[in-house]
């Protein structure tokens, strides 16, 4: 049985006839012990999506218009209040981009940390428990560390600390949302190091959230690129790297800058991700991409298995560009 | 020689920790410490390093928004270290700066119009109305944005948009040399290509010259002819950008480069992952400076402070280990 199930999820910000549906249709699957990343520009959707496992979205604004969300077998948008407060951070914990937004400044690390073991594992609570989780994210000095307020902390270190609380609870699924894209290279090229040992060490299932594919490659298993509420393309991680086969994920890949390709004009994706509620009609990709012939424009095309493995919202996958 | 738009000799800065108001500084920020380099009119030289390596300072102190504590800096010709008041606001025309933070560097209450009118009534560069709003129009189709958008507040943008207005508003006073503090950092990354290309663009259309700082390489390998990499406000490596980010010559180069994220699932590159963070720059480490965190690190590189070497024809290395 998956651990993390999503079918067909839609979710709507505002009330018919204004409706806005953020995400469409959306279906993810995610083994225990796997990673799954989630690839897409801002307003993709990706982290609305990502908040839903946990019912974290306030509603109102967000409604769960259909679908499922199925966490070991049972429907997370079934459940009550209570049942709610159990999985959150306990089954599912999260890591967001800005570790200094998420933590407390008044606070020290040590404590915050403290909090999340008493509310999930109370006979944890303890000193010890803590200097290991530090120790446990590679934060020097743990014991030092765990009285340090944020503030005094770097970047990276602030992100290791967070790491250190959302593993308390001993999670099966960590959701980290874009968990790099505030840090330098360096450190970003840290944190994916050390997710990567604990979802060794530990057995636990990661959902990565990212605009940039270079990070996906050295963590994930399995990839899904969202554009514009859905899923565009899905794959084995590897596979989907070495050939991509949708036009929106074959554009993301060129416009990441490599150091070994010649230096000049970077490829882009010319305009910008639709408004949502300006979805253009048919293919939403198709005002912006390469290959779009006039049918695009008419029929939304359906989430497809081109090869064993490989979904692909396009029909015209294995056609040549038209325009470059 | 080649002509020299701008020469930074032996720059520090250092900034006083623990002072009050009658004490005397005991010790000191030393952000840059000793940085000397050269850009030429047009060409694009790219600085990289961590955050708190004192890349920031560097750009600020190149054009006097820092005040630096020691070195010169010479534009065009002319002495800008003690520059004062008016003589150097009317120098500033000359060099503008292109900031991080799309969302935090726009007035808020102000359209953009106004935004990047003010560039221009600063320095008197609009003598009516008419010729002000032909002019911000103009800038916004040069740097990709409608005449439409004119009249619009920065909330109604988007990160890249808010960008492009940050470049319209550096571009009006038309400078000679434009330092770009990180201008991609907060964005995605289709959106990063397209505001690196409109740079490109917009340099081959007008000529001036950049000081692109940034701590991913890969950006900085697309637009720069030459590299600065800088670690704890020491310039430790320098050259040529192609070459250098081919054959990097100091191990923290190196690290840097295995960082850069790839694509390519079977890509033979080896990572070197750095342990920790920048040490503080009030105590740096003795001796080289990187060499608690180096790989590769002898005992001579504990004690002895590496100098900045010619190892190559116009590559420089500041590693007793280079060759």
């Amino acid at each position: 049985m998956p651990l993390l199930e999503i079918r067909n999820l839609q979710i709507e910000f505002g009330r018919a006839p204004n409706a806005l549906r953020a995400v469409d249709g959306v279906c993810l699957s995610l083994e225990p012990g796997k990673t799954l990343g989630l690839v897409g520009e801002s307003g993709s959707g990706k982290s609305v999506t990502a908040l839903s496992i946990a019912r974290l979205l306030a509603s109102p604004p967000a409604f769960y218009a259909g679908g499922e969300i199925f966490l070991e077998g049972r429907d997370v948008l079934k459940m009550r209040a209570a049942e709610l407060r159990g999985i959150r951070g306990g089954l599912v914990s999260y890591v967001f981009q800005e570790p200094g937004a998420s933590l407390d400044p008044v606070f020290r690390i040590g404590n915050q940390i403290k909090e999340a073991l008493k509310l999930h594992r109370p006979e944890a609570a303890t000193d010890d428990e803590v200097v290991r989780l530090l120790k446990l994210v590679g934060i020097p000095a743990p014991e030092a560390r765990a009285r340090s307020y944020p503030h005094e902390m770097s970047g990276g270190m602030q992100q290791r600390a967070m790491i250190a609380m959302a593993l308390a609870p001993q999670p099966k699924l960590l959701v980290a949302d874009e968990p790099t894209t505030a840090l330098d290279v360096t450190i970003q090229a840290q944190i994916i190091e050390l997710l990567g040992r604990l979802r060794e060490q530990l057995g636990m299932a990661i959902l990565l959230i990212t605009h940039n594919l270079g990070v996906v490659g050295d963590l994930a298993d399995q990839v899904a690129v969202m554009y514009a509420g859905q899923i565009v393309e899905t794959a084995p991680a590897r596979e989907l790297l070495k050939r991509p086969l949708h036009p929106y994920t074959q554009a993301l890949m060129n416009s990441v800058p490599s150091l070994e390709a010649e230096a000049g004009r970077l490829a882009t994706i010319p305009g910008a991700v639709p408004r949502l509620g300006a979805f253009p009609p048919g293919c939403r990709f198709h005002p912006r991409c390469p290959r779009a012939r006039p049918e695009c424009s008419q029929a939304a095309p359906a989430l497809a298995e081109v090869e064993p493995g490989r979904w692909v919202r396009c029909p015209f996958w294995n056609a040549p560009d038209l325009k470059t | 020689m080649r002509e020299t738009l701008l020469e930074v000799k032996a720059l520090k800065v250092h900034f006083p920790v623990n002072a009050g108001p009658f004490l005397r500084a005991k010790e000191f920020v030393r952000a840059v410490d000793g940085v000397s380099f050269t850009i030429a009119p047009g060409e694009t030289v790219g600085l990289v390093g961590e955050s708190g390596c004192g890349k920031t300072t560097l750009g600020r102190a190149v054009i006097r928004l820092v005040e630096p504590t020691d070195g010169r800096i010479v534009f065009d010709g002319e002495d800008l270290t003690r520059l004062k008041g008016f003589a150097l606001r009317a120098r500033r025309r000359k060099f503008q700066m292109i900031f991080q933070d799309p969302y935090g560097s726009l007035n808020p209450r102000a359209t953009v119009r106004n935004i990047i009118g003010e560039a221009l009534d600063i320095h008197r560069l609009a003598p009516n109305a008419a010729t002000r709003r032909q002019r911000v129009d103009s800038l916004l189709q040069d740097v990709g944005l409608d005449h439409a958008h004119a009249e619009r507040y920065p909330h109604e943008f988007s990160g890249g948009q808010r960008q492009r207005i940050g470049i319209a508003r550096a571009l009006a006073v038309e400078p000679r040399l434009i330092v770009c503090d990180e201008p991609v950092s907060a964005l995605d990354v289709s959106v990063q290509a397209q505001i690196v290309n409109l740079l490109q663009e917009l340099q081959q259309e007008h000529g001036m010259a950049y000081l692109f700082v940034a701590h991913d390489l890969a950006v900085v390998r697309h637009l720069s002819r030459r590299i600065l990499v800088m670690y704890l406000g020491k310039i430790v490596e320098a050259g040529e950008a192609r070459t250098t980010c081919r054959f990097p010559k100091h191990p923290y180069t190196q690290a840097l480069i295995s960082a850069v994220p790839v694509v390519d699932p079977d890509s033979k590159r080896r990572r070197i992952i750095l342990a920790g963070d920048v040490p503080s720059p009030i105590h740096p480490p003795g001796g080289c400076p990187f060499h608690p965190r180096c790989p590769v690190a002898e005992a001579q590189c504990k004690t002895e402070v590496p100098a900045l070497r010619e190892v190559e024809p116009g590559r420089w290395v500041s590693c007793h280990l280079a060759k």
